[in-house]
């Protein structure tokens, strides 16, 4: 009934093809943004940003990236965790040879590195696939890690090996650093990630979009119709380790204040990996949803025996944690392969026919 | 002329100047190379009856060992806690069949591979509650396994072999010897090859798939034993083995994911190659620690020219 679709005619083939073909979607969007622009931030607290908005709105970010590369072109990579930190090093050299440099751009060139290794290490690509092409890209993981650990010049010769945010000021506002406040941060943050899934929204709607899903339906039929495999994996390299990048110069200066190599390691790379699975591959709002499952579930579980009142080890918390975590993955998997946003398709559906059954 | 001279001159002359060390170097690098290979064995079995890709292998080695060594501590015996591990074990790949294979039938791939992802995680924290996340020593002695060290003077220097890898070389080479056997000898070691060919063909003469799944697991159960009192006994059983599982991903890419013979041929050359070259390259020039890439790296290199492995089945794509 809320979902009524009758008496919304399009009338010509260019609505039929827009954003939102159907009005409750674009309502139901502007409330979602309502929420996240204005009710949020009047209500959070400290606590609330720094543990679940902003985390959530990070990782939904590095979940688009990887989701262009594997849901999109169909490439499997697990090397996320490094490809963040290329931009988080790549914006930390940056901020610290010109600091004069405006933060949104500095973020916004890191992005840029982390394309070029994207690239580089996407070549194997051409050669590779499935899980052999996954394997290769741990070989990125480790590789960068180790460079992070003993390259001295990316973190300025710091006797401890970690990168430190210095304070950043935009407009006289102090935006990352340890004097920033968790609001401003969570703005800043929230306007990236909407610019950025404007941008994804459109390159997949449009050619680079298809071209990316034929060659992940099948990439021979795909080069036979006439599609450069070349350029068709290494754009989705690109734009998929630019997003990334990007997600991680905003992880270490938005979110965590301060980052040594560790912190790029595997299982960085592979809760995005999560993140993207269980919100559903092929798809932009299954990141969020994903996201908001795998960021704020550990979260609410770690909170929930000290609310109940039941006495257990903090340690025994985490490892119950890990556990729950792991066979929650298993249990999603089996009952909605295709993750999240599937979930949301369905109720969709249902919404639009009820209260007829089909 | 300088950078040239250190790259490939300067470690050959150290390697020859020193030919008692280079074969030491050798035989640590062979060493670590059969538990690679042995790691890299159950992936093998896993992928070649189901096509899934078991990340839970390494956790499986730390969970068997984990396993022996905490019935050991309860006061099982160590000769009667080993049959009970396996028990265990058995009872782990029932469990993963049941409950996580079954309903996963004809999924893609990378959604059973992130199922055991989920394994993996399920194990780690159901492990750490049981057992608790320190450190534990194997019990090497109540396993009767030697302990002393052989010493060689060979070319006038020194060189020694440790007897528990010298076990554990034996071992891994009896172990895979009977596994050969049974695959290609036993009726169940034909059906498990038969599934890795077609499944429906499979199915459609008779073969069960869940028994055979149940029996793989399993036989990567015991290998994870096998692997986990190896590897216990040299560094001791901790969640940090898990690491190791990763070790062995390159030598799947290197031997090809379908091969047996390539995961033993490939784990053995990453591990003597990345030894060597830790030792006379990584440490004088790169600063050590190379060892967590090198063997991603070169096998990536070798995978540009073989994209399916040394030794994996040969990539036929139609449309």
């Amino acid at each position: 009934m809320l979902y009524r679709t009758a008496g919304q005619f399009k009338t010509s083939y260019h609505a039929d093809h827009a954003l939102f073909p159907v009005r409750q979607d674009a309502i139901l969007l502007g409330f979602i943004l309502l929420l996240a622009f204005v009710v949020f931030p009047l209500t959070a607290s400290e606590f609330t940003f720094r543990a679940m908005l902003i985390p959530v709105l990070i990782y939904a970010l590095a979940a688009l990236g990887l989701n262009i590369l594997t849901g999109y072109a169909g490439q499997l990579s697990l090397g996320t965790g490094a490809f963040m930190g290329v931009g988080a090093y790549a914006c930390y050299k940056l901020t610290s040879i010109f600091p004069e440099l405006n933060i949104v751009l500095a973020i916004a060139l890191s992005g840029f590195f982390s394309a070029a290794v994207g690239v580089a290490f996407g070549l194997p690509s051409l050669r590779i696939k499935g899980f052999y092409l996954a394997i290769a890209t741990l070989a990125a993981q480790f590789f960068l890690v180790w460079l992070f650990e003993k390259w001295a010049w990316l973190y300025n010769y710091s006797a401890s090996g970690a990168i430190q945010v210095p304070n950043i000021d935009m407009f006289g506002v102090t935006v990352a650093g340890p004097n920033a406040t968790a609001i401003v941060q969570y703005y800043f943050v929230l306007c990236v990630v909407c610019l950025v899934t404007w941008f994804a929204i459109n390159i997949t709607r449009g050619r680079i979009g298809r071209i990316w899903k034929s060659v992940r339906d099948m990439d021979i039929a795909a080069e036979l119709v006439g599609i450069n495999l070349m350029k068709a994996k290494l754009s989705a390299f690109a734009v998929s380790s630019y997003i990334v990048g990007i997600s991680g110069a905003l992880f270490v200066f938005l979110w965590r204040g301060a980052a040594e190599p560790v912190l790029f390691d595997i299982p960085l790379s592979f809760r995005v990996l999560f993140i993207a699975i269980i919100g559903g591959l092929g798809s932009i709002l299954g990141n969020y949803l994903g996201a908001i499952l795998i960021v704020a579930l550990p979260v609410v579980i770690s909170a929930l025996p000290s609310a109940l009142g039941i006495p257990i080890a903090s340690a025994t918390v985490e490892h119950l944690n890990t556990m729950i975590v792991g066979a929650l993955i298993i249990v999603f998997l089996i009952v909605e392969p295709h993750g999240l946003a599937r979930f949301w398709a369905i109720i969709r559906e249902k919404l639009i026919m009820w209260p007829f059954p089909h | 002329m300088d950078f040239l001279n250190s790259i490939l001159v300067k470690p050959f002359a150290d390697m020859f100047g020193a030919p008692d060390f280079l074969l030491q170097v050798l035989w640590e690098g062979l060493v670590s190379g059969v538990l690679y290979a042995l790691i890299a064995l159950g992936f093998v079995l896993i992928y070649k009856s189901s096509r899934i890709f078991n990340f839970a292998q390494g956790i499986m080695v730390v969970f068997a060992a984990l396993t022996l060594v905490g019935l050991h501590e309860k006061g099982v015996p160590a000769l009667l806690a080993v049959p009970l591990t396996l028990l265990v074990m058995f009872i782990l790949a029932v469990a993963i069949e049941r409950v996580v294979l079954r309903p996963l039938v004809n999924q893609p791939d990378i959604i059973l591979f992130m199922a055991t992802i989920g394994i993996t995680l399920f194990l780690v924290g159901f492990g750490e509650i049981i057992f608790g996340g320190e450190n534990k020593v194997m019990i090497t002695q109540e396993l009767h396994i030697p302990t002393g060290s052989f010493e060689f003077e060979p070319f006038g220097g020194f060189v020694s072999i440790e007897q528990k890898d010298l076990t554990a070389v034996v071992g891994a080479i009896v172990l895979v010897a009977g596994l050969l056997l049974f695959l290609n000898k036993s009726k169940m070691g034909r059906a498990i090859r038969a599934l890795g060919d077609d499944h429906q063909a499979a199915l459609s003469v008779g073969i069960s798939l869940s028994t055979i799944w149940v029996l793989v697991w399993f036989i990567a159960g015991v290998i994870a034993l096998a692997t986990g009192i190896v590897w216990g006994a040299r560094a001791g059983v901790s969640f940090a083995l898990e690491v190791i599982a990763f070790k062995a991903l390159p030598v799947l890419m290197l031997g090809g994911l379908e091969s047996v013979l390539g995961a033993i041929i490939g784990g053995l050359a990453i591990g003597v190659l990345e030894k060597l070259f830790e030792i006379y390259w990584g440490q004088p020039l790169l600063g050590g620690n190379t060892e967590t890439w090198f063997a991603f790296v070169f096998a990536l290199l070798v995978l540009l020219f073989r994209p399916q492995g040394l030794f994996g089945e040969k990539i036929i794509e139609r449309v």
